[in-house]
């Protein structure tokens, strides 16, 4: 078993995320993140799914992918150079006045924004890869249990220029 | 540019597709479509008594033709009632065009009366599936419906039409041509892989052809037989792939499978090279997994890449059509030395034949045999069940003849109707359905069908009282634990009845009457001279369907089997 990447070209239209979706949980497949938006054609989405399977599992996977109609290109990313980003929001509440310094410290370290503030919470803002942003949320967790609120929007991932063309 | 009707736009595109019949249920949100229908001469509208058996309808229509079968019908449960038919359809790569009527757009989402979302409800069981939300965008969505059905590895494929769509007046231009970026069906075939197929082919000393039903999908019958004859590999199909080469060929061994035969199963287990092609590997095929083909180096030929390597890890995998490689490899194969091999596979066809000599009197293999001698040119459905099993194993087929059953879903109540559609497909071949008494019943409406069509359909219902092949099962397995599967049944019984004798009550309904009721024939077979009699009085018939019910033996079994989870090489051969 082993992390995966996938990036789709798919339509624009009403229906094919269902599709996709309905693939993964219809044919037991386990995802673990997707996201959707449109590209500079609007006719086309893309899609960036991220999946824990092993490889006889994640070739059907694309196989099974491939053959949809609506789904226009499937890469794989697994072992591609890639950049990859992923939104994180995280609000700790409850804190005292030295708890927001400490937050505010951690924000610091990791080059997390610090978005809102409030007498007693801050809202953080990061924009890292999902390893980091799990580092995060690992590291607040230890002294923030239970006053957390976080809120992920799953990774977007494009290929990176190659060498030749930089 | 000229203004008509999405309804009269319909029409005009079935008729451009070449459609010529069609089989429809009207109903609130299809009015209009209907309409459009009336009063014109080039489809004729096949309506019959429920949307389930339509669909199969279709389906046998465009299994027997190698058209795309029509399917018309309403929303809400009109829609739902095609569910099963499209998954049948769907599972055995059967084309096929189902446009339902939809409740229109500015009330969909608002649990109209008769609103479903059939769109979704059948996403995951057909091949594509679309609502038409814009009247301009109705011809396209046609076009690209019956190249996607047909196309690739075929299937069904959806249209839903709000009704406000059905009567928007628009553009009367029908495309003639698709481009559909996310569709691209492959057409031809990488040589490479193709040779090196054929290498290893060469060099085999045990070698057999593997045979689904994408051989005869893709008209591959007469390619594949010179293939073989070509190389002298002896050949082995599926249940779907039977008659991809005629069943009386030398070279033929049999079907393999859960009740394939010795000969079959055995060469399977002991082969060295398995060249499959058109096959899917189903867990109905390969046994226990591990043990499947254990020794053999294996070559997989298939139009869905999705289908190669899912179940069975191949060595050389192929995507392509079964009739342009089977073509191509014409030019690169010779006579391989099989004659050990083929002396073997022969010592175990005569070992181990398969018969019901068990079962004296009138037997299944019997009634089988006598539409073999009498109706060589047949187009035969069977139902699900030990009907379906015994004529997949004793129905010989070669020429014009086919066999049309549910392989993939197994959908009982599938034979009556796929014969209907079958003979209004090929007036001039006979056709046969073989059901059981649980299959027939799950649509015995449409012996209306088939009378209002004037068709002479022949049925054989063979009755043992029982849902013989889950019955078996709990007999072999759940130590004759009979639950729910004995059709004379009444309350009063006994619940642990383990022993049934001539005390049942009476077989309901009376399935003689009943087809009389209708206005067919009807006859009743309870002895083995009165067979050809029988079916000899249903061929004389030209404008009416036949009901031939044949009183089997209750307990007859299919036999050999691989019980769930054995190798193929572990049969019990008398069950």
């Amino acid at each position: 078993m082993k992390k995966r990447w996938i990036s789709l070209f798919v339509e624009n239209e009403v229906g094919v995320l269902a599709k996709i979706a309905g693939l993964f949980s219809g044919k037991s497949y386990n995802l673990q993140s997707l996201t959707v938006g449109e590209t500079e054609d609007p006719t086309v989405s893309r899609m960036t799914i991220s999946l824990i399977g092993d490889d006889v599992t994640f070739e059907q996977i694309k196989k099974q992918l491939n053959r949809s109609v609506g789904i226009i290109k499937v890469i794989d990313f697994t072992d591609t150079p890639i950049h990859m980003k992923e939104i994180l929001f995280i609000k700790v509440k409850g804190c005292s006045h030295v708890e927001k310094e400490e937050v505010f410290r951690i924000a610091q370290v990791f080059g997390i924004q610090v978005t809102d503030y409030g007498k007693n919470s801050i809202l953080l803002e990061s924009t890292q890869t999902e390893n980091r942003n799990n580092d995060v949320i690992h590291l607040l967790n230890q002294s923030f249990s239970g006053r957390l609120e976080v809120v992920r929007g799953g990774s977007v991932a494009v290929e990176a220029i190659s060498i030749q063309e930089r | 540019m000229n203004q008509i009707k999405g309804t009269d736009l319909l029409v005009k595109a079935l008729k451009e597709e070449g459609v010529d019949l069609l089989f429809g249920y009207p109903g609130g949100q299809a009015i209009d479509l209907f309409n459009s229908l009336y009063g014109q001469n080039d489809i004729e509208v096949v309506l019959p008594r429920h949307e389930q058996a339509l669909v199969h309808a279709a389906d046998g229509y465009a299994r027997s033709t190698g058209k795309v079968g029509v399917c018309m019908v309403t929303s809400g449960p009109g829609a739902t009632n095609l569910v099963t038919g499209i998954a049948t359809a769907n599972y055995d790569s059967v084309p096929l065009v189902c446009i339902t009527g939809q409740v229109p757009t500015n009330l969909i989402g608002n649990d109209a009366f008769q609103e479903v979302d059939i769109v979704g409800i059948t996403r995951s069981i057909c091949k594509h599936s679309v609502t038409v939300r814009d009247r301009e965008d109705l011809g396209r969505i046609i076009k690209e419906a019956f190249y996607i059905a047909r196309t690739g590895k075929p299937g069904p494929v959806v249209i839903d039409i709000p009704k406000d769509i059905q009567q928007a007046y628009g553009s009367d231009e029908y495309p003639s041509q698709v481009n559909i970026r996310s569709y691209k069906p492959s057409t031809g075939v990488h040589e490479g892989q193709l040779k090196k197929a054929v290498k290893i082919l060469n060099a085999s000393k045990r070698p057999v052809f593997l045979l689904g039903g994408g051989v005869k999908i893709a008209h591959a019958q007469e390619a594949m037989t010179k293939l073989a004859q070509q190389t002298q590999v002896p050949v082995i199909t599926t249940i779907m792939g039977k008659g991809a080469i005629p069943t009386d060929h030398p070279l033929y061994v049999g079907n393999i499978g859960i009740h394939g035969n010795y000969a079959s199963n055995t060469a399977i287990s002991q082969c060295d090279v398995l060249f499959s092609i058109g096959t899917r590997f189903n867990d109905r095929i390969t046994g226990k997994i591990s043990e499947f083909a254990k020794n053999a180096s294996i070559i997989h030929i298939d139009i869905d890449t999705a289908s190669i390597s899912r179940n069975i890890v191949v060595d050389i995998p192929i995507v392509a059509d079964a009739n342009v490689a089977i073509t191509k490899m014409l030019e690169y194969t010779k006579p391989l030395d099989t004659k050990d091999w083929l002396a073997s596979i022969q010592t175990w066809k005569d070992s181990y034949p398969i018969q019901m000599n068990r079962y004296p009197g009138l037997n299944p293999e019997k009634i089988i045999c006598q539409i073999n001698d009498m109706f060589p040119d047949a187009i035969v459905s069977t139902d699900v069940g030990q009907n379906q099993l015994w004529a997949t194993q004793f129905l010989s087929l070669s020429g014009k003849k086919q066999l049309l059953t549910s392989g993939g879903l197994g959908t009982m109540g599938y034979g009556l109707p796929a014969a209907i559609g079958a003979k209004l497909g090929n007036p001039s071949q006979p056709v046969i359905a073989i059901s059981g008494d649980g299959g027939f019943q799950m649509n015995l409406q449409e012996l209306a069908t088939a009378i209002c069509m004037e068709l002479p359909v022949i049925i054989c219902i063979l009755n043992n009282s029982w849902l013989g092949n889950v019955r078996q099962w709990q007999e072999m397995f759940f130590d004759k634990r009979y639950s729910a599967t004995c059709l004379r049944y009444r309350r009063g019984c006994i619940h642990d009845c383990k022993n049934p004798d001539k005390c049942c009550p009476p077989y309901t309904p009376d399935f003689v009457k009943l087809a009389e009721s209708y206005g067919a024939l009807g006859i009743r077979v309870e002895r083995e001279e009165d067979l050809k009699a029988a079916f000899a009085a249903a061929g004389k018939e030209t404008k009416r369907p036949t009901v031939i019910e044949f009183l089997i033996d209750p307990e007859a079994n299919v036999s050999p089997m691989v019980p769930t989870g054995k190798p193929l090489s572990e049969m019990v051969m008398d069950c």
